[in-house]
């Protein structure tokens, strides 16, 4: 154990207490004397009511301490491109690839404004429009928006075509329930509150799948839609999806793809043959685009034609050889963001595409698929784990390993497995869901992970099942190797020590 | 495919067939027989590529250089505007450990994000003069959809009041985020000389239904709305949340919200670090008082401080997570999952880089050369800037007396982008159209737009 992992710590302070006055990090050009001699100055221009007249408190710090301040604490985290394997179940953690990172940073885009004149930008809503073609060949829809930011604001615009379409045949008064598998994300049922819908939960059944009475029970003339990721979150394909379809659209309900696990079926089978009439994909996921600490991500929204009418504005369209951008949709649901969406998410994602063409995101979402099964084929049979749910079925991107025999008998759960394993420099898999899971472990390697790192990672975790075995106490210490150790995650949110702010951390610290 | 790709290390057959072995399959499609033969895609996608590293950064920049080249920054704002981004800010967010990192659910090995997203969400305090600010939203429109639902749930009215002068892309947004909430946008009228909000309109539309009252200080037209005091107490006196829209690059110069009586601010974050990028992605500034109500109704992640159980270390962790979807599900505040975290950071050094000396300069620079821009233009006959008789951060309506789209395309001939035609929004404004002046814009390129401008116009 002499050759451990230890994550870089710098002991940061924050960058308000690195300040000293007068120190500055950037130099801002002094106002040409022709203009300062003929223009008066901003404290005179400035009405006296809404005239700054005590600076912001903001440090007072020089660029290469501004510089290191930054770079130090970059060390102090992990991602996918500086760590080993980061295997967070239901995120898709691919590798990141540079050249979508140097595409993405040519000023020709970076300087680019919305708002510019349409024959200017011809080049980028080109893109757009091709990005769009492969999106819809990939998903099987017809139509798409590139506007939402992210997978939730994708689930939710999407669920707003559904609002929009049964508000048009004069039903959603009615129609106010969406249907959600209790294995779903919680993005989904808060997705569908947010565009105005009741949820229904359904229990999976004992395959992990929907289960097809707890289904016909809840549906009827309030269904609006069923909400669904496929695989699921178990990383099962739900099977019966063509019966599933049939259901919900006899109800006159519609059906809605939460593209969260596309990664495993690129070129295998897509949401549009499956019955589902509206998708949404997360860029940062399967189009390999970096998650950036928590976003920005991108979520395009597909439909089949009949709900194409409710899109948001602007829908990109190509006239006689020129692109534009068409504001003219007297259905539309309306905008949902200021401008075009997360463009430069976009590019790196058509950059990636382009990178892998069909065959290369097939066989990506088969190697995916492999490293899948590989993991979760060793791990079931580590003392204390097990593959709940039709273990004999292979799994797709992803495998839910739960914890719970480890837990009963040793006392070591899924969180102090997950705090082990950062112990050794590997990311934890995603704990505690889907909620179906007693002690889950959700583990999804993507295609990017040699075999060789899987393997690391399946010994690593049986490491700790031994540790755990032998000698309890000490997987509880867990981690140690990190920059910090457990947190009292109370102390954060509890109103007398609440601190969400320099501000804050000023007045506590003088109240002591 | 016939050769290895370099993304995937598990292409090289030796590799691939020893891993399906230890699974007991003889080929990979055995892992996909459960899927339903006729739901099966059978074809090849049709999709172009696999293109090597040089030929995708060929085809994807030879695409990108039909954007036109203009000869200096365009001179359009409206939501998005043209601003220097310090070249340090760049070199951080292109940190591998940052750039690839996901949402810090693990905070032990992501104190960096943390910490990070922390000192963003103080400096964000700290310039709008709010004790709370959350780890971003989209954007400023979609911040102003979510303060519109934080109010409708925190004092359960349904009306919200605008100005009418607001942006249309972000009144659009707003309304789309009110419908399904049973939320009404009204307008609020404004003076006709002056552009500001008319006060005795408000008056007469405030009452027990308003929930919220929402300026903008700059204006979507560039002026500063001046009853800002006064605005603050209807809305205070009528219990209605006073919400104020801000450009954050104007308040090294301008009062913060905080100072004026704001119980939320939102805002545009693109200004403090982030490209243009064609509108995205942007950074939604979300922020508030330390109020217990309205913090336990905040959307979006926050990060706060704690420690160590063991030695007490300073530390930081996502908290106040019971809002959240991943655990309250349909009762979350927000479906909001990924925002825009990186934005975050480049702002956070952005912010770090300037301090308080380096704001009020950049304002001071971009106010005086946007007076300058008006004033020379004025100095052209057929032109009149601005519209509206009031102070003017750095956009300003310039009305002509000809097609602006004409105009337009002439500069555009001349490798300059003009501003954004008002027509299709506020048709009663004639051939104006709205535009931008910012540190990016030097004296020469003012003098270039004004001279090309009178050629245009003879």
């Amino acid at each position: 154990m002499n050759k451990r992992f230890k994550q870089a710590d710098w002991y940061e302070p924050l960058i308000f207490e690195l300040s000293h006055e007068g120190r500055v990090g950037f130099t801002v050009q002094d106002v040409e004397p022709e203009i300062s001699d003929s223009i008066k100055e901003a404290a005179e221009l400035i009405p006296q009511e809404l005239y700054r007249n005590t600076a912001p408190n903001l440090p007072e710090v020089s660029e290469i301490e501004v510089l290191r301040h930054y770079i130090h604490l970059s060390q102090m985290n992990y991602g996918v491109n500086s760590g080993i394997i980061y295997p967070l179940g239901s995120c898709t953690m691919k590798y990141n690839p540079i050249i979508n990172e140097v595409i993405a940073s040519n000023p020709s885009i970076t300087e680019l404004h919305p708002e510019q004149q349409q024959s200017s930008i011809q080049g980028i809503l080109e893109i757009l429009y091709k990005f769009e073609q492969a999106y819809l060949e990939i998903t099987g829809m017809d139509r798409a928006t590139l506007q939402p930011a992210a997978g939730a604001h994708g689930e939710w615009t999407g669920i707003m075509l559904i609002r929009a379409y049964h508000k048009e045949r004069g039903e959603l008064l009615e129609r106010n329930e969406i249907i959600i598998p209790d294995s779903a994300h919680g993005t989904n049922p808060a997705s569908a509150a947010m565009a105005g819908f009741k949820t229904v939960e359904i229990p999976s059944g004992p395959d992990g799948c929907i289960n097809l009475e707890a289904l016909k029970a809840v549906v009827g003339p309030k269904t609006a839609g069923l909400m669904l990721t496929n695989p699921n979150t178990l990383g099962i394909f739900e099977n019966q999806i063509a019966e599933i379809s049939k259901i919900i659209h006899e109800s006159g309900g519609l059906m809605y793809y939460d593209g969260a696990n596309l990664n495993a079926i690129m070129g295998k089978c897509r949401p549009g043959d499956m019955g589902f009439d509206v998708v949404h994909v997360n860029l940062h996921k399967t189009f390999s685009t970096p998650h950036g600490g928590g976003g920005p991500g991108s979520g395009p929204v597909g439909c089949k034609e009949f709900l194409a009418k409710y899109l948001p504005v602007p829908i990109i369209e190509k006239i006689n050889g020129e692109y534009i951008l068409n504001y003219d949709k007297p259905y539309s649901i309306g905008k949902i963001h200021g401008y075009n969406g997360n463009i430069n998410v976009i590019l790196k994602a058509w950059s990636y595409i382009l990178t892998m063409g069909g065959l290369g995101l097939k066989e990506s979402s088969e190697l995916a698929v492999l490293n899948a099964n590989y993991i979760a084929n060793k791990l079931k049979e580590v003392k204390g784990l097990s593959l709940p749910y039709s273990p004999e079925k292979p799994r797709k991107h992803e495998s839910v390993i739960s914890a719970e025999v480890m837990s009963k008998e040793t006392g070591i759960r899924a969180l102090n497995i997950a705090k082990n394993l950062l112990d050794q420099g590997i990311h934890a898999p995603t704990i505690y869901f889907p909620l179906i899971v007693p002690e889950a472990l959700m583990i999804e390697p993507t295609e990017s992970e040699p075999v060789e790192k899987l393997d690391k990672f399946i010994d690593a975790v049986k490491i700790i099942s031994e540790l755990a075995y032998s000698n309890p106490q000490e997987a509880l210490k867990a981690p140690q190797n990190t920059v910090v150790g457990k947190l009292d995650e109370a102390k954060a949110a509890h109103p007398k020590t609440i601190c969400l702010s320099w501000k804050k951390l000023c007045s506590l610290n003088n109240e002591l | 495919m016939n050769k290895p790709h370099q993304y995937l290390p598990n292409s090289v057959t030796e590799v691939k067939e020893k891993m399906m072995d230890s699974i007991g399959i003889k080929s990979i499609e055995e892992l996909y027989s459960d899927i339903p033969d006729n739901l099966r895609f059978k074809k090849e996608l049709l999709i172009p590529g696999p293109l090597n590293e040089l030929e995708v950064k060929e085809t994807v920049l030879s695409n990108l250089l039909k954007n036109s080249n203009l000869r200096c920054a365009p001179f359009l704002g409206g939501g998005v505007w043209p601003h220097y981004v310090p070249s340090v800010v760049d070199e951080v967010v292109r940190r591998a450990e940052f750039l690839t990192s996901y949402t810090p659910y693990q905070p032990e090995i992501s104190q960096g994000i943390l910490q990070c997203i922390f000192e963003y969400q103080s400096l964000i305090c700290e310039l709008v003069g709010m004790s709370v600010a959350n780890a971003s939203l989209y954007d400023w429109s979609t911040a102003i959809g979510e303060a519109a639902l934080l109010a409708n749930r925190l004092n359960h009215r349904n009306t919200v009041l605008v100005p009418s002068l607001i942006s249309p892309k972000r009144l659009k947004v707003l309304k789309t985020y009110a419908e399904p909430a049973g939320i009404k946008v009204e307008m609020i009228e404004y003076d006709q000389e002056t552009g500001q909000i008319e006060i005795e309109d408000l008056k007469n539309k405030v009452n027990q239904n308003t929930a919220a009252i929402y300026i903008e200080n700059p204006s979507y037209l560039g002026f500063v709305e001046e009853q800002v005091e006064k605005i603050s107490e209807i809305a205070h006196d009528n219990k209605s949340l006073f919400i104020v829209g801000v450009d954050p690059i104007s308040l090294g110069i301008l009062k913060a919200p905080g100072e004026y009586g704001a119980d939320i601010v939102v805002g545009e974050g693109q200004p403090l670090g982030n490209h243009m990028n064609f509108g995205g992605p942007l950074l939604g500034i979300f922020a508030c008082n330390h109020d217990n109500a309205l913090i336990r109704q905040m959307p979006g992640r926050i990060i706060g401080i704690t420690e160590t159980i063991e030695d007490k270390r300073r530390a930081f962790v996502m908290t106040l997570q019971t809002r959240e979807q991943h655990i309250r599900r349909e009762k979350a505040t927000s479906n909001i999952c990924s925002n825009e975290a990186l934005c975050c950071v480049a702002s956070s050094v952005y912010l770090s880089l300037l301090g308080p000396k380096g704001m009020k300069e950049l304002g001071e620079l971009i106010t005086s050369r946007a007076h300058y821009a008006m004033r020379k233009l004025n100095e052209l006959p057929s032109i009149k800037t601005p519209m509206f008789k009031s102070y003017h951060f750095k956009e300003f309506t310039v009305n002509f007396n000809c097609s602006i789209d004409e105009v337009n395309k002439n500069l555009l001939s001349a490798h300059i982008q003009g501003g954004l035609p008002l027509k299709p929004y506020f048709p009663e404004f004639g051939d104006s159209a709205l535009f931008c002046v910012t540190e990016m814009h030097t004296k020469k390129d003012i003098d270039i737009l004004v001279s090309t401008l009178k050629e245009v116009l003879n």
